[in-house]
């Protein structure tokens, strides 16, 4: 039985390109939670994110979003994305100004225009970018880039936020600015969070879950504490205690 | 004097005074060009679209095919519809031979690979990308769509341009198809043929300016999009 908590559920996942890249029997995530998925390289935790985000079919199984298996294509699909989005590594911001930028995902489920740009106001002051509406946002740092796709994701409210290396290759402030608005975000909204981070820090800082992912199997999952401090799995232990695993 | 300075003060004599010959030519030549172009960008840039998010091994035979149309001699274009449009061809009996029309029809086919080919390799290098942050936005088909071809519009202006370059310095094809008929089917480069034949090298040389000065218009707009239209000279 799937629960009134459970947001999303796989079973059967699977993914092969040349070889299989990910293959998961059953999990469920956990409405209202942080989830940090760790693992090596290629352990295929960005995959994973991007099958949960439908940006590409499984190879065989299913995901069910609250409670009812999503289809890849059509307004049902449509309907699934737009409550769940993702923010990438090296985001892309579109050519045009910061608030147009924020303001896309408002503007593609028809908002109101008029409250539209309050809000983009708002979320620029929460991710720390007053003042920037009218900037181009090619003219952004890495950092900026960054704050402003985060704010660009949650203009919509949406119920699952995928991250993929949300922080990787950022400054330290603009890493503490970001993980200190995930937590806002889910306190203050409930909003789910599935990360994937080679960070095995952060994972600790901000999961209160963590997946570890090894080889495109999920190897061991737990509240987070317990996964740092008495992994029940060797690879796991290796892993967090920043062993080479093979 | 050497007939090319006779030839460049006398074009500019021409060009000042609006001359009625040349600015008729003129004229028709912007007309065929131009609307070949907006035909081939209506039908190109979709189709480019279309095929630059494709994934490149489920287009290859598609691409090469373009890609060989983008380099196809004017001259054949201009025989293949010369054939298909003549009284013996399947579309003889529409009697667009000699006509405006024909003319747009052979530029159109010129143009076409060049604005769908180019707009392919702009949408290939970022389309995807752009795609992918669409479609987690809550983007719809059309609003994803739209947005590809907006986020690469600098590249696909360029596609344009380049089409429009393409055609209207083109005479082989116009000129099979279209005749050279004075006030009627000729345009620029036709008529430089034709003038610098009968030793008119006063208006060849006013019509290659006029030809040279529309590029440089032309250039000039594309560069002032690139930057953004911001602060930059002409």
């Amino acid at each position: 039985m799937r629960g009134e908590e459970i947001i999303l559920e796989v079973q059967n996942l699977s993914k092969v390109y040349d070889k299989e890249v990910l293959k998961l029997e059953k999990f469920s995530f956990q409405r209202g939670k942080i989830y940090g998925i760790i693992g090596p390289s290629g352990a295929g935790k960005s995959t994973f994110l991007r099958l949960l985000n439908l940006l590409e079919p499984p190879t065989t199984g299913s995901i069910y979003f609250k409670g009812k298996a999503v289809s890849m294509n059509g307004d049902a699909a449509l309907a699934v994305r737009r409550e769940m989005t993702m923010v990438f590594q090296k985001p892309l911001l579109f050519r045009s100004s910061v608030s147009e930028n924020v303001a896309y995902g408002l503007k593609a489920r028809r908002f109101p225009k008029e409250k539209t740009q309050e809000r983009v106001e708002i979320l620029l002051a929460k991710v720390g970018l007053k003042g920037f509406a009218n900037r181009n946002a090619g003219t952004l740092s890495g950092g900026e880039a960054q704050r402003v796709a985060l704010a660009r994701a949650v203009a919509f409210e949406p119920a699952l936020l995928l991250l993929d290396e949300p922080t990787a290759n950022l400054d330290p402030s603009n890493v503490e600015l970001i993980e200190r608005l995930i937590l806002d975000l889910n306190r203050e909204t409930g909003m789910t969070f599935i990360m994937v981070t080679h960070n095995i820090f952060q994972a600790r800082r901000i999961a209160q879950e963590v997946v570890f992912l090894h080889e495109g199997r999920i190897v061991e999952v737990g509240e987070t504490e317990k996964i740092f401090t008495d992994p029940q799995d060797q690879r796991t232990r290796d892993f967090v205690e920043g062993r080479m695993i093979y | 004097m050497p007939p090319l300075l006779e030839g460049i003060s006398e074009a500019f004599y021409l060009i000042l005074t609006f001359d009625p010959y040349l600015m008729r030519i003129v004229f028709l030549s912007l007309q065929v060009s131009g609307t070949a172009v907006l035909l081939s960008t209506l039908v190109g840039v979709p189709l480019g679209t279309f095929l630059g998010l494709k994934p490149a091994g489920r287009t290859r035979l598609i691409s090469k095919l373009l890609y060989t149309l983008m380099g196809l001699p004017p001259v054949v274009a201009g025989l293949v519809i010369y054939l298909l449009f003549s009284r013996m061809g399947p579309f003889g009996v529409l009697g667009l031979l000699w006509t405006p029309a024909i003319m747009i029809i052979a530029q159109f086919v010129l143009a076409l690979p060049i604005i769908a080919g180019l707009t392919m390799i702009a949408i290939r290098s970022r389309g995807k990308t752009i795609q992918e942050t669409a479609l987690t936005l809550g983007a719809g088909k059309l609003l994803t769509a739209w947005t590809v071809v907006r986020e690469s519009r600098f590249a696909i202006f360029g596609a344009i341009v380049t089409g429009l370059g393409r055609v209207i310095a083109e005479v082989g094809a116009v000129m099979m198809v279209g005749g050279n008929i004075a006030g009627r089917t000729r345009v620029m480069t036709t008529a430089i043929v034709l003038e610098t034949g009968k030793g008119n090298f006063e208006l060849a040389v006013g019509l290659g300016l006029v030809l040279l000065l529309i590029a440089f218009i032309i250039n000039s707009l594309l560069y002032r999009f690139q930057e953004g239209g911001k602060n930059s000279a002409w």
